[in-house]
Protein backbone atom coordinates (compact mmCIF):
# COMPACT_ATOMS: atom_id res chain seq x y z
CA UNK A 1 0.00 0.00 0.00
CA UNK A 2 0.88 3.64 -0.51
CA UNK A 3 1.63 5.62 2.77
CA UNK A 4 2.45 9.32 3.41
CA UNK A 5 6.42 9.00 2.40
CA UNK A 6 6.34 6.50 -0.16
CA UNK A 7 4.96 2.31 -0.71
CA UNK A 8 5.33 -0.57 0.85
CA UNK A 9 4.94 -4.64 0.26
CA UNK A 10 4.54 -7.53 2.65
CA UNK A 11 4.65 -11.08 1.68
CA UNK A 12 4.70 -14.31 3.46
CA UNK A 13 7.90 -16.33 2.81
CA UNK A 14 6.17 -19.59 1.44
CA UNK A 15 6.73 -21.57 -1.82
CA UNK A 16 4.33 -24.29 -1.62
CA UNK A 17 4.27 -27.27 -3.70
CA UNK A 18 0.42 -28.02 -3.95
CA UNK A 19 -0.73 -28.13 -0.84
CA UNK A 20 2.53 -29.06 1.00
CA UNK A 21 4.46 -26.16 2.37
CA UNK A 22 7.52 -27.01 0.87
CA UNK A 23 10.01 -23.89 1.27
CA UNK A 24 8.92 -22.01 4.11
CA UNK A 25 11.81 -19.30 4.19
CA UNK A 26 11.70 -17.71 0.75
CA UNK A 27 11.51 -14.14 -0.32
CA UNK A 28 8.97 -13.09 -2.81
CA UNK A 29 10.23 -9.92 -3.26
CA UNK A 30 12.64 -8.60 -5.16
CA UNK A 31 14.20 -5.34 -5.77
CA UNK A 32 14.43 -4.16 -9.42
CA UNK A 33 16.90 -1.69 -11.24
CA UNK A 34 17.04 0.97 -8.32
CA UNK A 35 14.06 2.21 -7.23
CA UNK A 36 11.16 -0.43 -7.56
CA UNK A 37 10.08 -3.66 -5.60
CA UNK A 38 8.37 -6.67 -7.20
CA UNK A 39 6.32 -8.77 -5.51
CA UNK A 40 5.38 -12.10 -6.93
CA UNK A 41 2.36 -14.54 -6.40
CA UNK A 42 1.88 -17.86 -8.02
CA UNK A 43 4.39 -20.05 -10.29
CA UNK A 44 7.96 -19.50 -8.23
CA UNK A 45 10.00 -20.56 -11.15
CA UNK A 46 7.72 -18.03 -13.26
CA UNK A 47 8.42 -15.48 -10.82
CA UNK A 48 12.32 -16.14 -10.92
CA UNK A 49 12.79 -16.54 -14.68
CA UNK A 50 10.98 -13.13 -15.22
CA UNK A 51 13.01 -11.76 -12.24
CA UNK A 52 16.57 -12.53 -14.15
CA UNK A 53 15.30 -10.60 -17.34
CA UNK A 54 14.46 -8.02 -15.28
CA UNK A 55 17.84 -7.91 -13.97
CA UNK A 56 19.20 -8.07 -17.01
CA UNK A 57 17.70 -4.92 -18.21
CA UNK A 58 17.96 -3.19 -15.14
CA UNK A 59 22.05 -3.70 -16.14
CA UNK A 60 21.58 -2.46 -19.51
CA UNK A 61 19.74 0.57 -18.23
CA UNK A 62 22.67 1.18 -16.03
CA UNK A 63 25.18 0.46 -19.21
CA UNK A 64 23.56 3.67 -20.61
CA UNK A 65 25.58 6.19 -17.99
CA UNK A 66 23.09 8.71 -18.86
CA UNK A 67 21.86 9.56 -15.28
CA UNK A 68 18.30 8.32 -15.46
CA UNK A 69 17.38 5.18 -14.94
CA UNK A 70 14.16 3.13 -15.02
CA UNK A 71 11.51 3.76 -12.57
CA UNK A 72 8.20 1.81 -11.04
CA UNK A 73 6.14 3.36 -13.76
CA UNK A 74 8.76 2.07 -16.84
CA UNK A 75 9.28 -1.54 -15.06
CA UNK A 76 5.16 -1.91 -14.43
CA UNK A 77 4.39 -1.15 -17.65
CA UNK A 78 6.98 -3.35 -19.15
CA UNK A 79 5.69 -6.58 -16.79
CA UNK A 80 2.39 -5.36 -17.70
CA UNK A 81 3.06 -6.08 -21.14
CA UNK A 82 4.75 -9.34 -21.01
CA UNK A 83 2.31 -10.79 -19.08
CA UNK A 84 -0.76 -9.74 -21.67
CA UNK A 85 1.67 -10.40 -24.82
CA UNK A 86 2.51 -14.28 -22.97
CA UNK A 87 -1.12 -15.05 -22.03
CA UNK A 88 -2.24 -14.01 -26.00
CA UNK A 89 0.49 -16.59 -26.79
CA UNK A 90 -1.11 -19.20 -24.44
CA UNK A 91 1.67 -18.78 -22.76
CA UNK A 92 0.89 -17.67 -19.72
CA UNK A 93 3.62 -16.21 -16.69
CA UNK A 94 1.23 -17.97 -13.99
CA UNK A 95 1.73 -15.20 -11.61
CA UNK A 96 -0.03 -12.28 -9.86
CA UNK A 97 2.88 -9.54 -9.50
CA UNK A 98 2.60 -6.30 -7.54
CA UNK A 99 5.17 -3.91 -8.63
CA UNK A 100 5.54 -0.81 -6.22
CA UNK A 101 8.45 1.99 -6.01
CA UNK A 102 9.01 5.70 -5.90
CA UNK A 103 11.31 7.60 -8.26
CA UNK A 104 12.97 10.34 -6.25
CA UNK A 105 10.25 13.13 -6.09
CA UNK A 106 8.06 11.47 -8.45
CA UNK A 107 4.36 10.24 -6.76
CA UNK A 108 4.84 6.68 -5.20
CA UNK A 109 3.59 3.88 -7.68
CA UNK A 110 1.67 0.70 -7.34
CA UNK A 111 0.46 -1.46 -9.59
CA UNK A 112 -1.27 -5.33 -9.72
CA UNK A 113 -0.63 -7.14 -12.89
CA UNK A 114 -1.31 -10.68 -13.29
CA UNK A 115 -1.08 -14.21 -15.75
CA UNK A 116 -3.64 -12.72 -17.58
CA UNK A 117 -2.59 -9.26 -18.26
CA UNK A 118 -4.59 -7.26 -15.83
CA UNK A 119 -2.91 -4.24 -14.87
CA UNK A 120 -4.26 -1.44 -12.83
CA UNK A 121 -2.59 1.18 -10.80
CA UNK A 122 -4.26 1.54 -7.13
CA UNK A 123 -3.62 3.03 -3.49
CA UNK A 124 -3.55 -0.43 -2.31
CA UNK A 125 -3.68 -4.33 -4.05
CA UNK A 126 -3.31 -7.65 -2.63
CA UNK A 127 -3.09 -10.93 -4.65
CA UNK A 128 -4.19 -14.53 -4.07
CA UNK A 129 -6.24 -14.87 -0.60
CA UNK A 130 -5.05 -11.58 0.32
CA UNK A 131 -7.60 -10.07 -2.75
CA UNK A 132 -10.94 -11.87 -0.42
CA UNK A 133 -9.43 -11.12 3.53
CA UNK A 134 -7.05 -8.50 2.85
CA UNK A 135 -8.63 -5.88 0.64
CA UNK A 136 -11.41 -5.15 3.49
CA UNK A 137 -8.98 -4.76 6.09
CA UNK A 138 -7.38 -2.23 3.53
CA UNK A 139 -10.84 -0.68 2.43
CA UNK A 140 -11.49 0.27 6.00
CA UNK A 141 -8.02 1.29 7.54
CA UNK A 142 -5.43 2.99 4.41
CA UNK A 143 -5.11 6.75 4.68
CA UNK A 144 -3.16 8.57 2.40
CA UNK A 145 -1.09 10.24 5.43
CA UNK A 146 0.01 7.12 7.02
CA UNK A 147 2.83 6.84 8.36
CA UNK A 148 5.57 4.09 7.60
CA UNK A 149 4.99 2.72 11.72
CA UNK A 150 1.37 2.24 10.63
CA UNK A 151 1.33 1.28 7.55
CA UNK A 152 3.84 -1.23 8.37
CA UNK A 153 1.45 -2.45 11.35
CA UNK A 154 -1.56 -2.61 8.82
CA UNK A 155 -0.44 -4.86 6.27
CA UNK A 156 0.84 -6.82 9.37
CA UNK A 157 -2.74 -7.20 10.45
CA UNK A 158 -3.43 -8.32 7.18
CA UNK A 159 -1.18 -10.98 6.29
CA UNK A 160 -2.16 -12.37 10.37
CA UNK A 161 -5.65 -12.47 9.20
CA UNK A 162 -4.48 -14.35 5.53
CA UNK A 163 -2.53 -16.85 7.81
CA UNK A 164 -5.45 -17.46 10.46
CA UNK A 165 -7.78 -18.02 7.68
CA UNK A 166 -5.78 -19.07 4.47
CA UNK A 167 -4.91 -22.72 4.98
CA UNK A 168 -1.86 -22.31 2.76
CA UNK A 169 -0.24 -18.68 4.29
CA UNK A 170 2.40 -19.09 6.27
CA UNK A 171 3.26 -17.08 9.78
CA UNK A 172 6.68 -15.32 8.36
CA UNK A 173 6.82 -12.45 6.31
CA UNK A 174 8.61 -9.63 4.49
CA UNK A 175 8.23 -6.49 4.72
CA UNK A 176 9.77 -4.28 1.57
CA UNK A 177 9.67 -0.08 2.10
CA UNK A 178 10.35 2.18 -1.33
CA UNK A 179 11.26 5.97 0.03
CA UNK A 180 12.09 7.51 -3.27
CA UNK A 181 15.96 6.89 -2.27
CA UNK A 182 15.90 3.64 -1.22
CA UNK A 183 15.02 0.03 -1.38
CA UNK A 184 14.91 -2.21 1.93
CA UNK A 185 13.55 -4.94 2.03
CA UNK A 186 13.75 -5.96 5.60
CA UNK A 187 14.66 -9.63 7.46
CA UNK A 188 11.86 -11.95 7.66
CA UNK A 189 9.61 -10.82 10.65
CA UNK A 190 7.56 -13.63 12.76
CA UNK A 191 3.97 -13.23 13.05
CA UNK A 192 2.11 -13.30 16.46
CA UNK A 193 -0.61 -15.73 16.39
CA UNK A 194 -2.68 -16.80 18.81
CA UNK A 195 -4.55 -20.74 19.13
CA UNK A 196 -5.17 -20.47 22.98
CA UNK A 197 -9.30 -19.17 22.07
CA UNK A 198 -11.22 -20.49 25.13
CA UNK A 199 -13.86 -21.59 22.11
CA UNK A 200 -12.00 -24.77 21.56
CA UNK A 201 -9.70 -25.27 24.28
CA UNK A 202 -12.84 -25.45 27.05
CA UNK A 203 -14.36 -28.68 27.75
CA UNK A 204 -18.40 -27.75 27.09
CA UNK A 205 -19.54 -31.34 27.23
CA UNK A 206 -19.74 -34.07 29.88
CA UNK A 207 -17.52 -36.89 28.65
CA UNK A 208 -20.17 -39.43 28.14
CA UNK A 209 -22.46 -37.23 25.86
CA UNK A 210 -22.36 -39.03 22.54
CA UNK A 211 -24.60 -36.46 20.41
CA UNK A 212 -22.22 -33.51 19.54
CA UNK A 213 -18.92 -33.20 18.02
CA UNK A 214 -16.90 -30.50 20.48
CA UNK B 1 55.81 6.70 -45.37
CA UNK B 2 53.36 5.82 -48.40
CA UNK B 3 54.68 3.04 -50.11
CA UNK B 4 57.02 1.41 -47.97
CA UNK B 5 54.36 -1.34 -48.63
CA UNK B 6 55.57 -1.98 -52.10
CA UNK B 7 52.48 -3.71 -53.29
CA UNK B 8 51.96 -6.12 -50.00
CA UNK B 9 50.19 -3.85 -48.17
CA UNK B 10 47.03 -4.03 -49.74
CA UNK B 11 44.83 -6.19 -48.25
CA UNK B 12 45.26 -7.75 -44.61
CA UNK B 13 45.47 -11.63 -46.25
CA UNK B 14 48.91 -10.42 -47.55
CA UNK B 15 52.33 -11.05 -45.94
CA UNK B 16 54.74 -9.35 -46.71
CA UNK B 17 58.43 -10.89 -47.64
CA UNK B 18 59.77 -9.75 -44.09
CA UNK B 19 56.57 -11.75 -42.34
CA UNK B 20 55.00 -8.47 -41.81
CA UNK B 21 51.13 -8.01 -42.13
CA UNK B 22 50.81 -4.11 -43.45
CA UNK B 23 47.33 -3.87 -42.83
CA UNK B 24 46.92 -4.60 -39.07
CA UNK B 25 50.14 -2.71 -38.67
CA UNK B 26 48.31 0.44 -40.65
CA UNK B 27 45.45 -0.07 -38.22
CA UNK B 28 48.18 0.35 -35.36
CA UNK B 29 49.23 3.85 -37.09
CA UNK B 30 45.05 4.97 -36.52
CA UNK B 31 45.81 3.91 -32.31
CA UNK B 32 49.00 6.14 -32.63
CA UNK B 33 47.93 9.36 -34.30
CA UNK B 34 45.02 9.30 -31.13
CA UNK B 35 44.72 10.97 -27.73
CA UNK B 36 46.35 9.53 -24.99
CA UNK B 37 44.46 6.55 -22.71
CA UNK B 38 45.35 5.05 -19.80
CA UNK B 39 44.74 3.07 -16.92
CA UNK B 40 46.02 2.39 -13.92
CA UNK B 41 45.89 -0.52 -11.64
CA UNK B 42 45.59 1.02 -7.71
CA UNK B 43 45.41 -0.83 -4.69
CA UNK B 44 42.00 -0.57 -4.29
CA UNK B 45 40.83 -0.17 -7.79
CA UNK B 46 41.26 0.56 -11.62
CA UNK B 47 41.69 4.40 -12.52
CA UNK B 48 40.96 4.97 -16.31
CA UNK B 49 42.09 8.64 -18.01
CA UNK B 50 41.92 9.45 -21.86
CA UNK B 51 42.44 12.97 -23.45
CA UNK B 52 39.25 13.73 -25.35
CA UNK B 53 40.34 16.23 -28.11
CA UNK B 54 37.65 18.84 -28.74
CA UNK B 55 36.59 19.40 -32.46
CA UNK B 56 34.87 22.45 -31.25
CA UNK B 57 34.03 24.71 -28.71
CA UNK B 58 30.39 24.09 -29.66
CA UNK B 59 30.84 19.89 -28.27
CA UNK B 60 28.77 19.84 -24.99
CA UNK B 61 30.72 18.43 -22.46
CA UNK B 62 30.75 15.06 -21.19
CA UNK B 63 29.62 13.85 -24.42
CA UNK B 64 31.62 11.70 -27.06
CA UNK B 65 32.80 9.19 -24.40
CA UNK B 66 36.02 7.77 -24.63
CA UNK B 67 35.58 5.26 -21.57
CA UNK B 68 32.75 3.01 -21.50
CA UNK B 69 31.39 0.14 -19.14
CA UNK B 70 31.13 -3.20 -20.33
CA UNK B 71 29.38 -4.62 -16.93
CA UNK B 72 29.38 -3.48 -13.67
CA UNK B 73 33.06 -4.16 -12.26
CA UNK B 74 34.49 -3.56 -16.22
CA UNK B 75 35.26 -0.97 -17.80
CA UNK B 76 37.18 -0.08 -21.35
CA UNK B 77 38.85 2.89 -22.44
CA UNK B 78 39.87 3.66 -26.18
CA UNK B 79 42.59 4.36 -27.92
CA UNK B 80 42.18 4.86 -31.72
CA UNK B 81 39.13 4.99 -33.77
CA UNK B 82 36.16 5.56 -31.25
CA UNK B 83 33.12 4.63 -33.91
CA UNK B 84 35.47 1.10 -34.45
CA UNK B 85 35.73 0.37 -30.22
CA UNK B 86 31.84 0.67 -30.31
CA UNK B 87 31.46 -2.79 -31.99
CA UNK B 88 34.22 -4.12 -29.39
CA UNK B 89 32.39 -2.43 -26.47
CA UNK B 90 29.34 -3.98 -27.54
CA UNK B 91 30.83 -7.45 -27.94
CA UNK B 92 32.60 -7.31 -24.99
CA UNK B 93 29.05 -6.33 -23.24
CA UNK B 94 26.96 -9.04 -24.88
CA UNK B 95 29.93 -11.88 -23.66
CA UNK B 96 29.65 -10.56 -20.35
CA UNK B 97 25.98 -11.15 -20.23
CA UNK B 98 26.08 -14.54 -22.06
CA UNK B 99 28.50 -15.62 -19.42
CA UNK B 100 26.47 -14.58 -16.47
CA UNK B 101 23.28 -16.18 -18.00
CA UNK B 102 25.19 -19.37 -17.92
CA UNK B 103 27.23 -19.82 -15.31
CA UNK B 104 25.44 -17.03 -12.87
CA UNK B 105 28.30 -15.35 -11.87
CA UNK B 106 30.40 -12.41 -13.27
CA UNK B 107 32.85 -13.44 -15.84
CA UNK B 108 36.38 -13.32 -15.21
CA UNK B 109 38.77 -10.68 -16.47
CA UNK B 110 41.00 -13.14 -18.26
CA UNK B 111 38.77 -14.89 -20.10
CA UNK B 112 36.50 -11.83 -21.11
CA UNK B 113 40.12 -10.18 -22.67
CA UNK B 114 40.60 -13.69 -24.06
CA UNK B 115 37.47 -13.59 -25.79
CA UNK B 116 38.15 -9.87 -27.05
CA UNK B 117 41.46 -10.75 -28.35
CA UNK B 118 40.19 -13.55 -30.41
CA UNK B 119 36.99 -11.10 -31.89
CA UNK B 120 39.46 -8.08 -32.82
CA UNK B 121 42.01 -10.87 -34.01
CA UNK B 122 39.21 -12.47 -36.20
CA UNK B 123 38.70 -9.34 -38.41
CA UNK B 124 42.79 -9.64 -39.41
CA UNK B 125 42.10 -13.05 -41.02
CA UNK B 126 39.49 -12.34 -44.27
CA UNK B 127 39.75 -9.76 -46.75
CA UNK B 128 36.23 -9.03 -46.71
CA UNK B 129 37.04 -6.83 -43.46
CA UNK B 130 39.25 -4.63 -42.30
CA UNK B 131 40.96 -4.50 -38.82
CA UNK B 132 39.43 -2.68 -35.61
CA UNK B 133 41.75 0.77 -35.86
CA UNK B 134 41.64 0.83 -31.66
CA UNK B 135 43.38 -0.57 -28.82
CA UNK B 136 41.23 -1.21 -25.87
CA UNK B 137 42.43 -0.93 -22.26
CA UNK B 138 39.91 -3.19 -20.34
CA UNK B 139 40.29 -2.86 -16.36
CA UNK B 140 37.96 -5.54 -14.20
CA UNK B 141 38.05 -5.47 -10.71
CA UNK B 142 36.68 -8.91 -9.29
CA UNK B 143 33.63 -9.18 -7.20
CA UNK B 144 34.65 -11.41 -4.51
CA UNK B 145 38.27 -10.73 -3.98
CA UNK B 146 38.05 -6.61 -5.32
CA UNK B 147 41.79 -7.29 -6.77
CA UNK B 148 41.77 -5.19 -10.14
CA UNK B 149 43.70 -6.45 -13.45
CA UNK B 150 44.14 -4.27 -16.47
CA UNK B 151 44.11 -5.65 -20.24
CA UNK B 152 45.49 -4.19 -23.21
CA UNK B 153 44.06 -5.58 -26.06
CA UNK B 154 45.70 -4.33 -29.67
CA UNK B 155 43.77 -4.42 -33.41
CA UNK B 156 46.04 -7.45 -34.28
CA UNK B 157 44.55 -9.83 -31.82
CA UNK B 158 47.14 -9.45 -28.94
CA UNK B 159 46.54 -9.12 -24.98
CA UNK B 160 48.61 -8.20 -22.97
CA UNK B 161 47.99 -7.94 -18.79
CA UNK B 162 49.40 -4.82 -17.35
CA UNK B 163 49.61 -3.03 -13.78
CA UNK B 164 49.63 0.05 -15.69
CA UNK B 165 49.86 0.97 -19.41
CA UNK B 166 49.20 4.13 -21.88
CA UNK B 167 48.23 4.34 -25.26
CA UNK B 168 48.40 6.74 -27.69
CA UNK B 169 50.23 9.68 -29.03
CA UNK B 170 51.63 10.31 -25.66
CA UNK B 171 52.34 6.58 -24.84
CA UNK B 172 55.92 6.44 -24.29
CA UNK B 173 55.87 10.06 -22.27
CA UNK B 174 52.89 8.31 -20.21
CA UNK B 175 54.55 5.13 -19.09
CA UNK B 176 57.38 6.81 -18.17
CA UNK B 177 55.78 8.77 -16.12
CA UNK B 178 53.10 6.05 -14.77
CA UNK B 179 56.63 3.90 -13.58
CA UNK B 180 57.73 6.85 -11.85
CA UNK B 181 54.88 7.41 -10.29
CA UNK B 182 54.12 3.27 -9.33
CA UNK B 183 58.00 3.58 -8.50
CA UNK B 184 57.08 6.30 -5.59
CA UNK B 185 53.79 4.77 -4.35
CA UNK B 186 53.50 1.23 -4.54
CA UNK B 187 50.25 0.80 -2.81
CA UNK B 188 48.81 3.76 -4.42
CA UNK B 189 44.97 4.07 -4.46
CA UNK B 190 42.79 5.80 -6.43
CA UNK B 191 41.66 8.81 -4.79
CA UNK B 192 45.69 9.41 -4.88
CA UNK B 193 46.04 8.25 -8.45
CA UNK B 194 43.01 10.89 -9.92
CA UNK B 195 45.24 13.74 -9.54
CA UNK B 196 48.57 11.88 -10.33
CA UNK B 197 46.55 10.65 -13.89
CA UNK B 198 45.69 14.25 -14.55
CA UNK B 199 48.64 15.74 -14.09
CA UNK B 200 50.28 13.09 -16.39
CA UNK B 201 47.23 13.82 -19.08
CA UNK B 202 48.17 17.07 -19.31
CA UNK B 203 51.83 16.62 -19.12
CA UNK B 204 51.81 14.63 -22.02
CA UNK B 205 49.50 16.55 -24.32
CA UNK B 206 51.35 18.13 -27.04
CA UNK B 207 50.35 22.13 -26.91
CA UNK B 208 50.13 22.08 -31.00
CA UNK B 209 47.08 19.81 -30.64
CA UNK B 210 43.16 20.63 -30.27
CA UNK B 211 42.26 21.68 -26.94
CA UNK B 212 41.26 18.68 -24.89
CA UNK B 213 38.86 17.41 -21.88
CA UNK B 214 40.06 15.15 -19.44
CA UNK B 215 37.58 12.01 -18.82
CA UNK B 216 38.66 10.00 -16.16
CA UNK B 217 36.55 7.03 -14.37
CA UNK B 218 37.20 4.52 -11.73
CA UNK B 219 36.42 1.33 -10.32
CA UNK B 220 36.95 1.31 -6.57
CA UNK B 221 35.12 1.39 -2.92
CA UNK B 222 34.13 5.12 -3.59
CA UNK B 223 32.48 4.20 -6.65
CA UNK B 224 30.77 0.93 -4.63
CA UNK B 225 33.08 -1.15 -6.97
CA UNK B 226 31.47 0.08 -9.91
CA UNK B 227 32.17 1.36 -12.99
CA UNK B 228 31.42 4.72 -12.83
CA UNK B 229 32.69 8.54 -13.84
CA UNK B 230 34.65 10.42 -11.23
CA UNK B 231 32.40 12.77 -9.83
CA UNK B 232 32.93 16.23 -11.85
CA UNK B 233 33.79 18.10 -8.39
CA UNK B 234 36.63 15.90 -7.65
CA UNK B 235 37.87 15.61 -11.73
CA UNK B 236 37.92 19.54 -11.43
CA UNK B 237 39.83 19.50 -8.30
CA UNK B 238 42.27 16.64 -9.60
CA UNK B 239 42.59 19.03 -12.55
CA UNK B 240 43.04 22.07 -10.64
CA UNK B 241 45.41 20.15 -8.40
CA UNK B 242 47.56 18.70 -11.43
CA UNK B 243 47.79 22.36 -13.41
CA UNK B 244 49.30 23.58 -10.38
CA UNK B 245 51.93 21.36 -9.78
CA UNK B 246 52.84 21.19 -13.59
CA UNK B 247 52.90 24.90 -13.42
CA UNK B 248 55.15 25.08 -10.37
CA UNK B 249 57.89 22.37 -12.20
CA UNK B 250 58.10 24.88 -15.04
CA UNK B 251 58.36 27.58 -12.93
CA UNK B 252 61.53 25.51 -11.29
CA UNK B 253 62.52 24.37 -14.69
Amino acid sequence: MKYKDGVILAADTLASYGSEARYKDVCRLKKVGEYTLLGGGGELSDFQYLSDQLDEMADEDWLNEDGCFMGPKEYSSYIGRVMYNRRSKFNPLYNQFVVVGKKKDEPAHLMYVDHQGTAFEENFVATGFGMHLGIPLLRNSWRADMSLDEAKALATKCLEVCFYRDCRAYCKIHIGVCNGTSVDISAPIPLNHFWGHGAWTEKRLEDDDPTATW
Amino acid sequence: MAGTGAGYDLSVTTFSPDGRVFQVEYAGKAVENSGTTLAICCKDGVVFAAEKFLLSKMLVPGTAKRIFPVHRRAGMSIAGMVADARQIVSRARSEATQYFNAYCEEMPSELLAERLGLFMHAYTLYWSVRPFGCTALLGCVDQETKKPSLFCIEPNGMVYKYQATAEGKGKQAAKTEIEKVLANNPELTCEQALMLVAKIIHKVHDEKDKDFELEISWICPASNYEHAQVPAKQRKAAEAEAKRILEAEQEDD
